[in-house]
């Protein structure tokens, strides 16, 4: 399958030619494929947030280049444009960007963006509440009578309606109560799998991204330290610690356990812990 | 972008200067401002630039940042100039052309009034550059008590502009956020006629609004928990205190303000 996205000896440095400056990204190159889920997880500062501002031309790459399908997205202002809708980005804690005065007004901020037709817009609109779950009289109120994690489902539902072919998400869950957490993951898997959207999400729950995620990229100062399964990325637990980075809880029960003496495997999810467990006892009923 | 205005141009350091207490500062440029406006000779005048000459040296402030602070008055600077030039009548003619007179009064009196603004920015600049805008207001605060005999709020009004100054870079920090999410959604706010970008303004300012709201919300909840209630009892953390360095900078300062005074008694 042809890559959707591919970043190429990526290189961005911040306030160059001053005594500022800082090197926030430092030849990261990887590819992405349409349909995937990828997790981007790395320890405060370490670049995630400027390597997704690259990914939809919010910052232009000091050195490097992004392709979108093949093109480079600095190509001409319009393909830049382009970019921006192609690759929707929902920064962290995005329901501090609402300004309309109703919900539905402020979905639509994007799409009407884009020049498309009432008719595209309204559609959109319907399509990206369903996606997170918003009733027909949450669309007529104002987005600041809506509770937390409501104001976040219309934030994200506002980059959906654009259709993006690549939804970037940083912290999508941050600050919210497990309910409202699962609400949003929900979401986005739901998207996801109707559009065939590939994801690329920022997260600091090693447990969220183990269980949701493909392919995982792991960032360490400014240089792309992993890009493989969860699978595999944490079973280089030792370096992860190094890194200020954790493994999922379950993973470092299962690691424990092996160093007592257990016969268990590498596991990163509870389903696969449970039946590792099933499997261990079954093996002793047996004996 | 944003983040690259240096606001209050505050340069750290250790010099006399900086090591002044504030309301040193703020007295001794009054007296320099004084000084400036009563010389009028050339003796006097050059007595006062080398006053300056010395300030700015003992700040071990870079002259060339000074220079690159004067870009905004240029425009100020050279209108004065030209006004006093042409329209100065008096003196000898050094120039006639047309409707246009060039007399010697003249270009002695652009000279003086150039050089007076040039050396009244100079003065205000070497303040802030060398003062950090809290102790600024600090000394503002502490010279201005006086006026709380006729109910002036001085505490507040301080407390006003140290929370304003603490919010600017947070509040810059915030906007730039707003705008790059607004943008990833397709906002555009560099094409356009005038009324289509003002529009294009109202998705930044409606939630930089509302955070601005709801951190001054929270900020007064935080300030009412610690007991904060105005000045009545308050102390300090950094009490201000003379030194031998203020005392001296009162004495140099004084003798040269009386030695102007007696310059221009002698119309030099």
């Amino acid at each position: 399958m042809n890559p959707i996205l591919e970043v190429k000896d990526l290189t961005y440095i911040y306030s160059a030619g001053t005594p500022f400056q800082h090197k926030a990204l430092d030849q990261v190159s990887f590819s992405v494929c349409p349909g995937e889920f990828i997790g981007i997880i790395g320890h405060t500062g370490s670049g995630k947030s400027t390597l997704m501002q690259q990914l939809n031309g919010l910052l232009k790459p000091t050195s490097g280049q992004v392709l979108l399908d093949g093109k480079d997205i600095w190509t001409d202002k319009q393909t830049t444009r382009q970019a921006r809708f192609r690759v929707g980005l929902v920064f962290q804690y995005p329901e501090y960007q609402l300004f309309e005065e109703t919900v539905y007004k402020d979905i639509a901020f994007g799409p009407k963006n884009m020049g498309l037709s009432q008719e595209e817009v309204n559609r959109r609109v319907l399509d990206a509440a369903g996606f997170v779950g918003l009733t027909k009289a949450q669309l007529e109120a104002s987005p600041f009578d809506l509770s937390g994690g409501q104001k976040r489902r219309v934030a994200i539902a506002g980059v959906i309606a654009m259709e993006p072919e690549v939804l970037i998400l940083d912290e999508p869950t941050a600050g919210l109560d497990p309910v409202g957490r699962g609400e949003i993951l929900s979401n986005i898997e739901t998207y996801r799998k109707a559009k065939n959207a590939t994801i690329m999400m920022v997260s600091h729950s090693m447990e969220d991204v183990a269980r949701l995620t493909d392919r995982l990229l792991v960032m360490n100062g400014s240089k792309l330290a992993f890009d493989a399964t969860p699978q595999e990325v944490f079973s280089h637990a030792e370096e992860l610690l190094s890194m200020g980075l954790s493994i999922p809880q379950v993973t470092q029960v299962f690691l424990h356990l092996r160093h007592m003496g257990l016969d268990v495997p590498n596991v990163y999810t509870m389903e696969q812990a449970a039946e590792a467990i099933l499997k261990l006892r079954g093996g002793a009923c047996h004996a | 972008m944003l983040k690259d205005i240096t606001l209050g141009q505050f340069f750290p350091g250790k010099s006399p200067i900086h090591r002044l207490d504030p309301r040193t500062k703020i007295v001794l440029l009054i007296a320099y401002i004084v000084m400036l406006f009563v010389a009028s000779g050339w003796v006097s005048y050059g007595i006062v630039a080398i006053f300056l000459l010395t300030a700015v040296r003992l700040s071990t402030i870079p002259l060339k940042t000074i220079v690159r602070g004067m870009k905004p008055v240029v425009m100020i600077l050279a209108f004065t100039g030209i006004l006093n030039l042409f329209f100065t009548q008096d003196g000898t003619v050094l120039v006639h052309f047309w409707f246009i007179t060039i007399t010697s009064e003249g270009v002695i009196r652009a000279i003086f009034m150039m050089s007076r603004i040039l050396m009244l920015i100079t003065g205000t600049f070497l303040l802030t550059y060398t003062t950090s805008p809290i102790s600024l207001t600090d000394g503002l605060e502490s010279l201005l008590k006086p006026l709380k005999k006729i109910h002036v709020p001085v505490h507040e009004l301080s407390m006003m502009m140290c929370i304003a100054l603490r919010f600017i870079p947070t509040l810059i920090e915030e906007t730039d956020k707003i705008m790059c999410a607004q943008k990833a959604r397709g906002a555009d706010f560099e094409s356009g006629n005038l009324m289509q970008r003002a529009k294009a303004l109202v998705p930044i300012l409606v939630p930089l609004f509302i955070s601005a709201f709801r951190r001054a919300d929270e900020l007064a909840t935080a300030m009412e928990c610690r007991c904060y209630q105005g000045d009545v009892g308050r102390t300090k953390m950094k009490m201000l205190r003379y030194s031998r360095l203020d005392v001296n900078a009162y004495c140099v300062t004084g003798l040269v303000v009386v030695l102007i005074f007696v310059l221009k008694a002698m119309g030099l």
